[in-house]
């Protein structure tokens, strides 16, 4: 234990993820030692992320504005779209350039653990997207991509259940070979694009 | 298979032991409490990932280390696989085979199988269902790695259901719908551990059933069967998945109003009888000792069948056996490709068993 604001930042950085107690020490005394101009770019990045940042209307991804970069690509195939947990999982499928077609972030995974049931995701908003046409365009085919875990498996069930009333909407599933119980996020892009491209059915 | 090399630090209470074994019979000796138990205990934490003395890993790490490391030479058919794991409190544990960082800890399983049969073990008898399944599921893990993962899968589908059960009776019917999602995961991974289960128990029976006769010729016949919640169970899984379904359907309300989860493979049980009468409750301290040990060796037996020649380790046993049951075990014993033996007195160890002999005291461990 360090005295006073030291260990105060010892304590915040330790809450990050990854960040373990020693990680959190080294990473605290590097701040100590670092420049005054440093640490202030730093602060204002910290602040810029809670005002700055907007999730995008159509899709949940974290933007700029009102509509992500990806939602206002006119080349961007309107009738396909993936649903994925968490904006991370965006960048990931997107480095495979498998995939033309748009996203759906939900929030998360369906998780009774955590207090997250339908409500807590954005799952109503997938369902009003799938019943409008945009641009003369229907959606026709949604892919679930919700991480290949329980939370991510029992997700995947229940949005297969609520979009199969939908006339005419294919619903595929990523192929399987991503390892099981992991994080769409740490599959390398071979497997996950291989995944992308070999789909099945639901 | 055989351990060829053993080297902990910072496990219980060793700051750092080093052994080098080979095939065949090794005892550790040494007063009671200098760490024989411990040195075993991390051989068997190699093979299962788990202690047979505690559920937790904390407190396996030496008191006022962050972590402990394990690391086994295991040579299997000329062979030859380093497995180190690292165990830290608070934190996923890390596994190397042959120095290569592996992606989860599970994946060493396989790699070193051991049947260790050990005081604790009076619990398989007399102990709650949780020990028994615990013991079968071991088991169903030692014979076929994957199936760490359907005990885990479940595990989490169990957790996660019972979480909704304890909050959808106050809320809508959002809930009410991914409990149907939930339900068909909890059948599709419990019928996939239950038919192992089943399978299990049917293969390992008959050898657990002569390995009493032969440990306690004098006393009735020993049998095992497994008791599930739901009643007789069909064989295959899809049948198995469908009656799950069914019970969880029938079962709701009560469920929903005692917010827990009252249908699976977590709410079964290992039926041991001797004769006609239950073992738990009947049986007498010496039957119940001989009919842990036949358990082990039912165990140890199924597995040479299946081809597999795990290491047995026993631990601080043969003070608790009478004589015909130290002769029956060390018979079974000497014919092992390993043993690795732990005793507070050398006498007790039966003569057939004698080998090499490691002295351990005062924190070190000495070949004699
Ligand atoms: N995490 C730990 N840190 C430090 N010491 C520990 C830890 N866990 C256990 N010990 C110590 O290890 C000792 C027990 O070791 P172990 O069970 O291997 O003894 P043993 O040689 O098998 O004795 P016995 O003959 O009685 O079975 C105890 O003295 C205990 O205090
Ligand atoms: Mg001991
Ligand atoms: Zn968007």
């Amino acid at each position: 234990m360090y005295e006073g604001p030291v260990q105060d930042l010892i304590d915040e950085l330790g809450r990050l993820p990854g960040v373990g107690p020693k990680s959190a020490q080294r990473i605290a005394f590097h701040l100590l030692a670092t420049e005054p101009a440093d640490i202030e770019r730093l602060q204002h990045a910290l602040q810029k992320v809670k005002e700055g940042v907007v999730f995008c209307d159509v899709c949940g991804n974290v933007s700029a504005e009102t509509r992500c970069r990806i939602c206002r690509d006119p080349k961007r195939d309107l009738s396909l779209v993936c649903v994925v947990e968490e904006p991370k999982d965006v960048q990931a499928i997107e480095r495979t350039r498998e995939f033309k077609g748009r996203y759906h972030v939900l929030g998360g995974a369906l998780d009774p653990l955590s207090g997250v049931g339908p409500d807590q995701l954005r799952i109503r908003q997938l369902l009003n997207r799938i019943g409008t046409t945009t641009d003369g365009v229907d959606i026709s085919e949604v892919i679930i991509a919700t991480d290949p875990n329980t939370e991510g498996e029992a997700t995947a069930t229940y949005l297969v259940r609520m979009l199969r009333d939908f006339p005419g909407l294919t619903v595929t599933r990523l192929a399987s070979g991503l390892p099981m119980g992991g994080d769409l996020e740490f599959a390398d892009e071979l497997t996950l694009g291989r995944a992308l491209s070999g789909r099945r059915s639901m | 298979m055989h351990v060829r090399h053993l080297q902990v630090s910072d496990f219980r209470s060793w700051e750092l032991a080093d052994l080098a074994f080979e095939p065949g019979v090794s005892v550790l000796v040494g007063r009671n409490g200098q760490g024989k138990t411990n040195l075993v205990e991390a051989i068997g934490y190699v093979a299962t990932l788990g202690s047979h003395r505690v559920a937790t890993d904390a407190p396996l790490i030496r008191h006022g280390a962050q972590r402990a490391v394990v690391r086994a030479v295991v040579v299997n058919d000329d062979r030859e696989l380093l497995v180190e794991l690292e165990i830290t409190a608070g934190k996923a544990n890390r596994a190397r085979i042959n120095r290569g960082p592996v992606p989860r800890p599970r994946d060493v399983l396989g790699i070193l199988r051991t049947v260790l049969f050990a005081p604790e073990d009076l619990s398989l008898v007399r102990g709650d269902p949780s020990d028994r399944r615990r013991f079968l599921d071991e088991m169903l893990v030692l014979r076929a790695p994957r199936f760490a993962g359907v005990r885990s899968d479940y595990d989490r589908v169990l957790k996660q259901r019972s979480a909704l059960l304890k909050t959808v009776k106050h809320s809508r019917s959002a809930d009410l719908s991914t409990l149907d999602v939930w339900d068909g995961h909890l059948a599709k991974h419990g019928a996939e551990l239950l038919a192992a289960r089943m399978k299990l128990v049917r293969d390992m029976a008959g050898h657990v059933t002569s390995a009493y006769a032969e440990v306690a010729p004098e006393s009735r016949p020993a049998l095992i069967s497994y008791r599930s919640s739901v009643g007789e169970l069909p064989e295959d899984r899809e049948s198995i998945e469908d009656l799950l379904l069914a019970e969880l359907d029938r079962v709701r309300r009560q469920e929903i109003e005692r917010g827990v989860c009252l249908v699976g493979p977590h709410r079964d049980d290992l039926d041991l009888t001797l004769g006609e009468l239950p073992a738990k409750g009947y049986a007498s301290h010496g039957e119940s000792w001989s009919f842990a040990l036949a358990l082990r060796l039912g165990g140890y037996e199924l597995m040479r069948v299946d081809g597999i020649e795990p290491v047995l380790v026993l631990d601080d046993v043969f003070a608790e056996l009478d004589r015909g049951r130290r002769q029956q075990l060390a018979k079974v014993a000497a014919a092992a490709e390993q043993v690795l033996i732990t005793a507070a007195v050398a006498e007790d160890v039966p003569d057939e068993l004698s080998g090499a002999r490691f002295e351990v005291n005062g924190g070190e461990v000495r070949r004699v």
